[in-house]
């Protein structure tokens, strides 16, 4: 089956995409660009890397932007998966949503009404035990936007590394956040999969931390070999 | 991860010291779980073949729930149950598929064997459209995705103390109950919860890992007493 992943660029999307490539055909990576950094269904910071790593992984990425606005971004949602069956003739679709039941009904509602599949595999999963299997199969990713409490500037631009994760696995349970950061506490930038070709190496980047939030906005960056 | 929902987000309050690494506790390890206890549970698979990408999203989750009530399990695509499956099994749950997968429903000849199983079964989503259909019930299109109201119109130990609760669903088709089988709750969208007549037979069109876990835990409980109920006849 020809499947295209809903691909942000951050840790979810990469390892629903491996779990595909495991089982089915990824054909393409499928990627919206919000405009609105408060997209209620859209991963938002440095989705232009999106290119890199789809160059990464030897496949073709198709990308639509979107005002952002909740509920027309279905629409936006839609109009980028049928391209995606238009140009690569997927027949499915594969996210990375894990417990989001506004993102899970959204996604297989739009599957439903083109007539196409929709994966899931990471949902429900277990978001500690998840952690540590991305961790150990060989994905390297750093924290791109923090959004809760306990997480400050300096997490920005840092790279979750077993220590890290103890870390953040520490702050989550002390203070009753998604480890994963399924409610938007954080967000993720893939470096390197085990799918990667090449891995992605950071030149230039800057925090922007602002009252509770900040991303880590990478300004260059460049593929080199593994 | 591709799509985030924005939770509320909490407020920071006054800066704690704090020394992440002096208070490190590692996670607690996913494996330990309690030895298993109760009867075994068989969990059919209804993907559209074995080990598809659809068993992390419905078998995976259902999974983790039976074990952690401390049951053993086994998992068998519905084309691959042999006998001695269903001799060792407690119970029976038939997991749910992808939205667009119907293959199941051209090889009804393989679920013969649930007609005369003597033990607790829970259909979901998929499994309850077998069910129905094999006890002489329909299965017509008519979809249901996302979290609505559901409602309990009949009495049953698996509904004790709820009337009404929200629960996700996630179906392109609909079912007409089997004459003979009650039908114990239903929504917008109609039946979604039905139960033999005689035996413990359910079929649940909604899908209760997703936030109401506490089903499948009652069904659990039911299997355990099936068991004990058989260890006094013998």
């Amino acid at each position: 089956m020809r499947l295209g992943v809903l691909f942000s660029g951050g840790k979810d999307s990469a390892f629903a995409a491996g779990r595909a490539m495991a089982k089915e055909e990824v054909a393409c990576l499928i990627t919206v660009r919000p405009s609105n950094p408060e997209s209620y269904l859209f991963h938002t910071p440095n989705l232009h890397l999106t290119a890199l790593q789809a160059e990464a992984a030897g496949l073709p990425v198709v990308s639509v932007s979107s005002a952002g606005v909740e509920e027309e971004e279905v629409a936006d949602l839609s109009r980028a998966i049928v391209h995606a069956v238009e140009e690569h003739g997927i027949e499915g679709v594969v996210t990375g949503a894990i417990r989001s039941v506004y993102q899970a009904t959204r996604v297989q509602r739009v599957c439903h009404s083109l007539g196409l599949w929709c994966f899931n595999p990471l949902w429900l999963r277990d978001e500690g035990e998840y952690l540590e299997e991305l961790v150990s199969s060989g994905f390297r990713f750093l924290v791109s936007g923090v959004s809760a409490a306990p997480l400050g500037e300096e997490w920005l631009g840092r790279e979750v590394d077993r220590a890290a994760l103890g870390e953040l696995t520490a702050l989550a349970r002390r203070h009753r956040m998604n480890p994963a950061g399924e409610g938007g506490e954080y967000e993720s930038l893939v470096l390197d999969a085990p799918f990667f070709r090449k891995r992605i190496e950071i030149v230039r980047g800057s925090r922007e931390f602002h009252g509770d939030r900040g991303i880590y906005r990478v300004t260059d960056a460049r593929l080199v070999a593994k | 991860m591709i799509l985030l929902q924005r939770g509320p987000i909490p407020s920071r309050g006054a800066p704690s010291p704090l020394d992440m690494r002096s208070h490190f506790v590692p996670p607690p390890p996913p494996w330990k779980l309690p030895a298993p206890a109760g009867p075994g549970i068989l969990l059919v698979d209804l993907a559209y073949r074995p080990g598809s990408l659809s068993a992390d999203e419905f078998i995976a989750p259902v999974e983790r729930i039976v074990r952690e009530e401390g049951h053993s399990t086994r998992i068998r695509h519905y084309t691959q149950i042999a006998r001695k499956d269903l001799a060792s099994a407690g119970g029976i749950i038939l997991c749910g598929t992808a939205l667009a997968d119907r293959e199941y429903l051209e090889r009804m000849e393989l679920f013969a064997w649930l007609t005369s199983f003597p033990r607790p079964v829970l259909g979901i989503c998929a499994g309850m459209q077998v069910i129905a259909r094999l006890f002489g019930g329909e299965v017509s299109p008519g979809a249901g995705i996302g979290m609505a109201r559901q409602e309990v119109v009949a009495p049953d130990t698996l509904f004790t103390g709820r009337d009404r609760f929200d629960a996700y669903e996630l179906h392109s088709l609909s079912v007409t109950p089997p004459p003979s089988f009650r039908v114990l709750a239903t929504s917008p969208s109609g039946v979604q919860v039905i139960r033999h007549p005689a035996r413990p037979v359910y079929g649940v069109l909604f899908h209760p890992e997703v936030r109401n876990e506490w089903l499948i835990r009652r069904f659990l409980a039911l299997c355990g007493q099936a068991e004990a109920l058989m260890e006094e006849r013998d």
